[in-house]
């Protein structure tokens, strides 16, 4: 499928170099990764940074841009979008056109702001702003800018396939749903009241609760609610310590209920739920590294081979970053020109076939359509052939991957097609 | 200097404060890279809230953890004004808008600290720590307030520009965050010199006394409070003018910490301390920052290093060199501090360089084992660079305890030989 | 019923947790009057620790090993650090500690990472102990209630009944008199700081498989323990049991409550609306606001009764 796909690029390489020579001439293309680099959050920042630095290495190797060469710069924002500010200024003086950024949809609604502001106070010299992974839906509704590309399915749209996959399930009669107190966090309880109520009104909601982000230590007593609220699943869009605790308290108190969730599989939860998770916990996500068929698991192991390793065991996660890198390389040999207006208009409307199939960005809001996986964790599968699984405890050659070296991967339990996450939008894009 | 002040023209004071606000605005021309006019922002924010820091740290002996709350408050109602002004509800300048900010700081010092300022020391320390934590754990809860994770963002520009001033380009917001540093300096410390401001020196450092005398030290720290809210405000209002931006970080732990580390480093014990402190914060953060990711690392370190041997700050050491100076004695010193300084880069070298090493280790050992220090290249993954390392860090310590040493033992003569003039 | 039962356990473990931790800052505060704010720090310590070394050699050596490793630690802080900065007073003191909790959080980046790390419960420990109507409990919580309490004893015995005890409990009201008497004052408090610490680092062995080991866990539990210490009365180790077991409770059934003042306002014939001011403090649960009661609590103590609840001297 790369291989193919090289060749199409590659003969679009030669085409665009008869009809425009001069204008793809040997350049080097800086883009500012913008995520935590020091503090608590910096494990998932550095794990981001390492991605980015991965494919555009792959760009570079295989001309995907043309001549035009990837250089990823980091910078640390802290997760504070005040700093965030500081470091676009940072961005703006060095003269880099191409910001990208994930962490905490706080930070990316600033940014957006500031980029919108910074465009329209300097004609010429805009900014394109590629983000990973900030979930909030209003970036590509009421605060849609033309200036804004997001990349990872927003919360609405994963909730739209969660409540799709739990819909399909009779069995299930109850549910409980328990979230961060704060945008992200109401967003999801709200969404998921909506459309549950939309798709199987027969279903109760038997809690809704709202805990303080990042304050919980002791889950137990919300364990114990859920149990006695005798809910069939629980919902959850916790993320960090709020979900790995969350997990534990659960199996501590022997609880059953399956847990659906936004970030069981994000960086490093896996490690620290440990057996907890078996099983129980769920996840939504563009990808996953035992789908089946599997078209980026030798990038994967690449990946994996390079970074793997203790003491940071990063796996690879983010197919995003590759959908990403890889349709702003196409935008630019489309526009044969590195200047984010005219690639942002490349990126507008674009399909890509991307490792798990046709994505779009969608034109009027610049949202990503993608597809997406529901899997379970389970245990990696422990084969006696290869002494590389010989921790490993799982009996199912499907789970063929652990994660960040916990010894547990994910299954797949239902892929979900593209078509199925679209959702209206509000958004009126003003195009300059 | 303290023979000038009593005359009628006060030339000491003219000088540095003339010297300081020509300094302030003539900086930007001078420094010109791209990202001073950023940096040199923030620290005029900077030395507006650790100057109102230290009205109650330094003037008032009240340890405070929760400041933030201040000067975030005041953002808040900054940011809604600047809103609310934008849509046409009513007209105020946006030149005025941090009294706005200094207002709502103001009556949060009102709401706080009657309850608060009951008892200083530890107990003020600790309630001081509750209310922070409430605030900031309430930011979160009250999205229509506080914008929630997004916070509030407003335009800085808004109707006509004036005589030329939109407000648009960050340099015009630079001055007019100048014009307000001088105007607030020069107002805290005028404080200082009121019948309140000399009061709140004397409950800090013997608050019976104080009572006996007939003051209510409860009133004197309560209203000690309420003008520093005041002031924080202001920094708070200027803050959201520069960023255009307002979000729960503004009330939380980690401002509070960061104005307590500034203000501490320069001195407490100083008028112009904080001035100092936010100057080397904010760089150490922004410069060192970019640098490396091990800069909370340094900025601890040095924080306990102050703590444990300067407890005055920058502006002490400064303040302990004048008569030395003045008794024309610098030249003993200068053997013991090359002395001192040349073990100390050693040290130092070694702690940087263990430090980096061990960094560069856990986080990418396993993929990129090579780095660069001080423009040499080696691999982390060796036993000679770590032998390096901690070969100049021991040493340098223990070189150091020489110099250190020889200079305690030189500031012991000269002590000697100042008391023996004064006497 | 169920649910009660199960509510009050999940309290009582909390809450003796939350005592193991505050216990040993509660003796070095009222021995010396410094009030630690690196307590968290030595939890955490004490909790890598024992990841490290349960690793090598196993849990239960760790058990033992880690706590005595972090009061190494402490008595090197108090003789180096503390010590030093004594002779400039209490908020010196605390200062100092301030720094150094921001020094050891940075440490544990450095030489652990950033991630959490796998450390897990062990699997004698791993499972359930009994069976509630349906709910199970797990041994190790009962491990924790069994570890805390004995630990309670213990301290109370070595303060009343041993010799070092009653040396130290003199140096606290008679520093001078018991100098003369011979003892080494400066030595006493080095190990009243080793063993308070010591008592964190056994937390931190505990508490630290139970929940989640992670950098930014010292961070977390930080301010609760000085809720604890501030609300049980500066200095008084009953109290501080006292106010240990009052949070785990306050926190743990307002989870269950999801009232808010809308329920009240309607019980009394008030409809509150979206548009009513003030919409969002109405319409907020006591659940929602389940971990911020204990600095509630703490604010409003020091308010009223700033000696908290068995204190025997304002702070």
């Amino acid at each position: 499928m790369k291989m193919t796909f090289n060749r199409v690029l590659l003969a679009g390489v030669i085409a665009s170099a008869l009809v425009a020579p001069s204008v793809l001439a040997a350049e080097t293309l800086k883009i500012a990764y913008i995520d935590p680099l020091s503090g608590a959050f910096a494990n998932v920042g550095e794990a981001g940074l390492k991605h980015f630095e991965f494919v555009a290495a792959d760009i570079n190797k295989r001309k995907l841009a043309g001549d035009v060469k990837f250089e990823i710069v980091p910078f640390d924002n802290k997760v504070s979008p005040q700093e965030s500010l500081n470091v676009l200024k940072k961005v703006e003086d060095q003269g880099i056109r191409y910001i990208t950024q994930g962490n905490s949809s706080g930070v990316a609604g600033v940014l957006i702001d500031a980029v919108n502001k910074y465009n329209e106070r300097n004609p010429g010299k805009s900014i394109l702003y590629l983000n990973y992974a900030a979930v909030d839906p209003d970036f590509t509704n009421s605060k849609c800018s033309f200036w804004h590309f997001r990349f990872d399915a927003n919360s609405d749209m994963k909730m739209e396939a969660l409540t799709d996959f739990i819909a399909k399930d009779p069995k299930i009669k109850k549910v409980y749903l328990i979230n961060q107190n704060y945008s992200f966090g109401q967003a999801v309880s709200r969404a998921a009241k909506e459309y549950l109520k939309r798709k199987r009104p027969d279903i109760q909601v038997v809690g809704d609760d709202l805990h303080p982000i990042g304050q919980v230590k002791d889950f137990a007593p919300y364990v114990a609610k859920i149990k006695a609220s005798g809910a069939d699943i629980v919902i959850t869009g916790n993320w960090g310590n709020d979900i790995s605790l969350l997990i534990k308290a659960a199996k501590d108190a022997g609880l059953n209920a399956p847990f659906y969730t936004y970030y069981g599989g994000g960086i490093g939860a896996l490690s620290s739920m440990g057996d907890a998770a078996d099983g129980k916990v769920k996840q939504i996500t563009e990808w996953h590294a035992n789908i089946r068929p599997n078209k980026t698991e030798k990038y994967a192991n690449a990946f994996d081979a390079k970074y793997g390793g203790p003491p940071a065991n990063i796996s690879f996660y983010y197919l995003r970053v590759n959908n990403e890198m890889y349709m702003l390389a196409k935008a630019i040999k489309e526009a044969k020109s590195t200047d984010p207006k005219a690639v942002a208009h490349k990126l507008e409307g674009m399909k890509y076939e991307a490792d798990t199939g046709e994505v779009e960005m969608r034109a009027t809001d610049h949202q990503l359509i993608q597809p997406l996986y529901i899997s379970t964790a389970a245990k990696a599968y422990h084969n006696p052939k290869d002494p590389k699984t010989a921790k490993f405890k799982g009996t199912d050659p499907e789970v063929k991957y652990d994660q960040d070296d916990s010894g547990y991967g994910f299954k797949t339990d239902a892929r979900i097609e593209a078509y199925v996450t679209v959702q209206p939008t509000s958004c009126h894009m003003k195009r300059p | 200097m303290a023979r000038l002040k009593y005359r009628p023209l006060n030339l000491g004071r003219w000088l540095v404060w003339g010297g300081t606000a020509l300094l302030m605005i003539l900086l930007p021309q001078i420094l010109t890279a791209g990202f001073t006019l950023t940096l040199l922002s923030q620290i005029g924010v900077g030395i507006i809230f650790a100057l109102s820091y230290n009205m109650l740290l330094g003037q008032g002996g009240m340890l405070s953890f929760g400041h933030a709350v201040y000067s975030g408050m005041g953002a808040y109602f900054t940011v809604h004004a600047l809103n609310l002004i934008s849509k046409g509800a009513f007209y105020f300048p946006v030149t005025l808008t941090p009294l706005i900010g200094g207002v709502a700081g103001a009556f949060f010092g009102v709401i706080f600290g009657y309850v608060t300022t009951k008892k200083s020391g530890t107990t003020f320390a600790m309630i001081s720590l509750g209310i922070g934590e409430m605030v900031a754990a309430c930011s979160l809860m009250f999205a229509g307030f506080f914008g929630g994770e997004a916070g509030i963002s407003t335009n800085r520009v808004i109707g006509e520009a004036f005589l030329g001033i939109s407000y648009g380009p960050s340099i015009q917001v630079y001055y007019l965050i100048v014009g307000w540093a001088l105007i607030c300096m020069v107002a805290m410390f005028a404080w200082t010199q009121t019948p309140l401001g000399r009061m709140a020196n004397a409950v800090r450092d013997n608050p019976e006394r104080a009572e006996f005398v007939g003051y209510d030290t409860h009133m004197v720290r309560f209203l000690t409070l309420v003008i520093s809210g005041f002031f924080a405000g202001i920094a708070g209002g200027l803050s959201c003018i520069n960023y255009e931006i307002v979000t729960a970080e503004n009330v939380g732990a980690l401002r509070s910490a960061g104005v307590l580390i500034a203000t501490f480093i320069g001195g407490a014990g100083f008028f112009f301390g904080p001035i100092i402190g936010s100057i080397v914060f904010f760089t150490m953060v922004t410069a060192i920052g970019s640098i490396t990711q091990a800069w909370a690392f340094y900025l601890g370190l040095l924080f306990l290093v102050i703590v444990l041997y300067a407890p005055g700050g920058f502006a002490s050491l400064i303040a302990m060199h004048v008569p030395v100076i003045k008794a024309r004695l610098m030249r003993r010193l200068w053997l013991p501090y090359s002395a001192a300084l040349a073990t100390g880069i050693a040290l130092l070298a070694g702690l940087v360089s263990v430090v980096e090493m061990t960094y560069h280790f856990s986080t990418e050992a396993g993929a990129n084992p090579n780095m660069k220090l001080f423009g040499l290249a080696f691999n982390v993954t060796h036993a000679a660079p770590w032998a390096v390392a901690s070969a100049l860090l021991v040493g340098g310590f223990i070189i150091s305890r020489f110099a250190w040493n020889l200079v305690g033992r030189t500031w012991a003569d000269i002590v000697h030989i100042l008391q023996e003039q004064s006497a | 019923m169920e649910f009660f039962l199960i509510s009050m356990l999940n309290s009582i473990s909390y809450g003796l947790l939350l005592f193991m931790l505050s216990s040993g800052l509660t003796i070095i505060f009222s021995m010396m009057g410094v009030l630690n704010f690196a307590h968290a720090s030595f939890y955490m310590l004490g909790a890598y620790f024992a990841y490290q070394i349960s690793g090598w050699i196993g849990f239960w050596p760790a058990l033992a090993i880690a706590p005595l490793l972090v009061g190494a630690v402490g008595m090197a802080v108090e003789r180096y650090g503390l010590r030093t900065v004594h002779k400039f007073g209490h908020v010196a003191e605390l200062l100092f500690t301030f720094g150094l909790a921001y020094l050891i959080d940075e440490a544990v980046h450095l030489i652990w990472g950033r991630s959490s790390v796998p450390y897990a419960v062990p699997p004698s420990l791993d499972g359930a102990a009994f069976t509630l109507f349906s709910t199970e409990y797990p041994i190790y919580r009962v491990f924790m209630m069994a570890v805390s309490i004995s630990m309670l004893i213990g301290i109370y015995l070595t303060l009343t009944r041993s010799r070092i005890g009653l040396v130290i409990q003199a140096a606290l009201t008679h520093p001078q008199t018991v100098e003369t008497l011979g003892h080494n004052v400066p030595r006493v408090f080095m190990l009243v700081f080793g063993g308070g610490s010591a008592l964190a680092g056994l937390a931190g062995v505990i508490g630290g498989n139970a929940f989640i080991t992670e950098p930014g866990m010292a961070a977390a539990v930080g301010p609760i323990v000085f809720v604890v210490v501030v609300v049980g009365g500066m200095g008084s180790l009953v109290g501080a049991f006292l106010a240990s077991l009052l949070i785990g409770v306050i926190q743990t059934f307002s989870v269950a409550l999801d009232y808010s003042f809308v329920n009240l306002f309607a019980k009394l014939g008030i409809t509150i609306g979206p548009n009513t001011p003030l919409a969002a403090l109405w319409d907020l649960t006591i659940s929602q606001t389940a971990p911020v009661l204990p600095y509630l609590l703490m604010v409003l103590m020091l308010i009223f009764r700033p000696k908290g609840i068995l204190g025997t001297r304002e702070g």
